[in-house]
């Protein structure tokens, strides 16, 4: 199959700075530990959240990492553009698609040992998660993030050379679509206005999502919206992904 | 290895669209080197991304190292070679890493890609920087880190964009020694852009020159300078009377009319209304010689040397309508086959007609006259005011 050759290839080529910088790693994996508790002790003193706030916490930090990630991968894409090395790679046979993927898988790499950290760390804290449902939930975040990640590359292919279109859509869009799902703070207390602007926030459905099944509630409609908001993002990302690098950049 | 036809790509900007290649054709046989030349914004690189697949074309097709570019783009970009004007290599990545990367995405297997890393890293002489970072190279080694990203998979064809434009004189001379042994080991076929007119002139032994999308002239350099721009001598004298009677034994000589201008030369301080002066009387070529009359205006310094820049212009602008003699002030210039065998007789014919000649000397055509002469300007003076290629939309 040279369409997961060619993924391996790029994965590989990704991660390897990462492997052989461990100190690069090691701060890699300390932020979202840092979050995890300077963040969470305030969140479980603010009982707006009943009883079960790291129930509720811990799939929030995963999705605002797996936010931040994907957004990273389009950075990187987007220096090697302005650099030769991504023309160099496009005069190559090697599949479009595969640049795509290969890239955000190696973002998920980091992302999922990142995650497990988290789990395993907030377990003596309180958290109970599901496992079938941690898997379940780390499957939508990939799929998800894959979306996410293509969508960077468009951006970031629309934004060379200069850049300062990435730079700002990524600073504007970034926040609003944190805010308005619910990952920090529940929506459920905001106004009307508010709600209904979240439920046109992809964000939105996935956190939900996330949620229950970390919960272990593997059937419920939550899940179900969240599964078919990630595929959305996930077909979307990748058709605009690649059509982009096919157009010529 | 290459067969262009009617190659176009135009650019969606602001306000229409701009048309960077207007309808090439190009053909390239096996193990050619071909120099492709042209101002900034020529349309060079643009050509060039279409012919390596990165870039579709507008209109027009083109086959390369046997494959279309269009229909085919797969067998195309795993024939060819491509060192594009920027870096190649990605900063975070070690040398040796990033060549067996390259290696893979050719569809190397790991192990076949370890060996060609090593091969051409020892090949380009960087074999003791295999686990630095690009950052740490200089700027010679980072453009042979290109070529050798180029090679890792053996191309028969190979593309460089300004493969030793920014490079120091040394590291030039060493970069071409390895384009040049490539070529002599390997048979490889080699198309360039270069902004050296020296280096197209030297090295390739075809020149294609493109200008404002248009392909305006093809042949080997000598051709080029033999039938487009041909050879100079230059004669001053010490009078102006005196330069239209020796204008007047070089027009029997060669047989064609004398184009003769207007003195104000020595009102340096004046020499732009000059050079408006000079383009008004500059027959036959009037429109021509408008274009032609700008370096006068560069060169105000030393009277001599001003008449001789723009006649220069002029000469090689009236070349093209057939003028052969050009007098400005007192300096008459003929353009001839081969200068070092007409200036003797020159001088003897002047002798023999009492016209006392004080400096004389011949020059040398360069691809620089060829273009002057094919678009009335330099090729450094269009590179003066640079024309940003646009980017795709």
């Amino acid at each position: 199959m040279p369409f997961v050759r060619d993924t391996v290839t790029i994965f590989q080529r990704e991660i390897a700075p990462t492997l052989r910088d461990p100190l690069g790693l090691l701060f890699t994996m300390m932020q979202p530990l840092l979050f995890l508790f300077l963040f969470g002790p305030l969140l479980s003193g603010n009982t707006g959240l009943q009883e079960a706030p790291w129930q509720w916490f811990v799939p929030g930090i995963l999705i605002m990492m797996c936010l931040s990630g994907p957004m990273m991968a389009g950075y990187f894409l987007l220096v090697e553009l302005i650099g030769g090395a991504m023309e160099r790679m496009l005069v190559t046979p090697i599949s479009r698609t595969a640049m795509l993927i290969g890239r955000t898988l190696k973002e998920f790499v980091v992302l999922l040992a990142q995650a497990a950290l988290i789990i395993g760390l907030s377990v003596p804290l309180g958290f109970r998660p599901n496992a079938a449902g941690v898997l379940a939930g780390l499957a939508l975040l990939v799929i998800f993030g894959i979306g996410l990640g293509a969508l960077s590359f468009v951006l970031a292919i629309a934004s060379a050379p200069g850049g300062e279109l990435f730079y700002g859509i990524t600073q504007l869009i970034m926040f609003p679509l944190l805010l308005l799902s619910g990952v920090l703070l529940p929506i459920e207390s905001g106004p009307a206005w508010l709600q209904t602007v979240a439920a046109f926030n992809p964000v939105t459905y996935i956190v939900d999502a996330e949620r229950a099944l970390f919960a272990g509630d593997l059937t419920s409609m939550s899940a179900l919206y969240g599964l078919l908001a990630a595929v959305a993002v996930c077909a979307i990302g990748l058709t605009l992904g690649t059509r982009a690098m096919r157009r010529g950049i | 290895m290459i067969h262009a036809r009617g190659l176009t790509r135009s650019f969606k900007i602001k306000g229409g669209a701009v048309e960077a290649v207007r309808g090439i054709d190009i053909d390239v046989e096996a193990g050619q080197l071909v120099a492709f030349l042209g101002p900034n914004g020529a349309g060079k690189s643009t050509s060039l991304r279409m012919l390596t697949s990165l870039l579709p074309p507008t209109s027009g097709s083109a086959t390369v190292a046997g494959h279309d570019i269009v229909k085919d783009p797969g067998g195309v970009r795993a024939r060819i070679g491509y060192i594009g004007q920027k870096n190649g290599s990605g900063e975070n990545f070690r040398i040796r890493d990033e060549l067996v990367s390259q290696g893979r995405c050719y569809g190397l297997s790991r192990a076949q890609a370890r060996v060609r890393a090593d091969e051409v890293l020892q090949q380009l002489d960087l074999a003791s920087m295999a686990t630095r970072k690009p950052g740490t190279l200089s700027g010679g080694q980072r453009r042979r880190l290109d070529i050798a990203l180029g090679l890792v998979h053996r191309p028969d064809l190979l593309f460089l964009d300004e493969p030793s434009t920014g490079l120091d004189p040394q590291s030039r001379a060493n970069i071409w020694e390895h384009i040049l042994r490539l070529r002599a080991e390997h048979g490889t076929t080699l198309f360039l852009t270069t902004h050296y007119l020296e280096e197209a002139d030297s090295m390739a032994e075809r020149v294609i020159i493109i200008d404002h999308g248009k392909i305006i002239a093809d042949g080997t350099a000598a051709q080029l300078k033999s039938d487009l721009a041909g050879d100079r001598i230059i004669v001053t004298f010490s009078s102006e009377s005196d330069a239209v009677q020796a204008a007047s034994i070089a027009e029997r000589m060669t047989g064609t009319a004398p184009a003769v201008t207007a003195a104000p030369a020595a009102a340096s301080t004046q020499a732009a209304v000059s050079a408006g002066a000079f383009a008004q009387t500059a027959t036959p070529a009037g429109a021509f010689a408008q274009t032609a009359a700008a370096p006068a205006a560069t060169a105000i310094a030393d009277p001599v040397v001003s008449a001789t820049v723009s006649a220069a212009s002029a000469s090689a602008v009236t070349d093209v309508a057939g003028a052969a003699v050009v007098v400005s002030a007192a300096v008459v210039q003929v353009r001839v086959a081969q200068a070092g065998a007409a200036l003797p007789e020159y001088l003897r014919a002047l002798e023999a007609a009492g016209v006392k000649a004080i400096a004389a000397e011949t020059s040398r055509p360069t691809l620089d006259d060829v273009f002057l002469a094919l678009t009335g300007r330099t090729l450094r003076e269009s590179e003066a005011t640079p024309v940003a290629e646009p980017a795709a939309v």
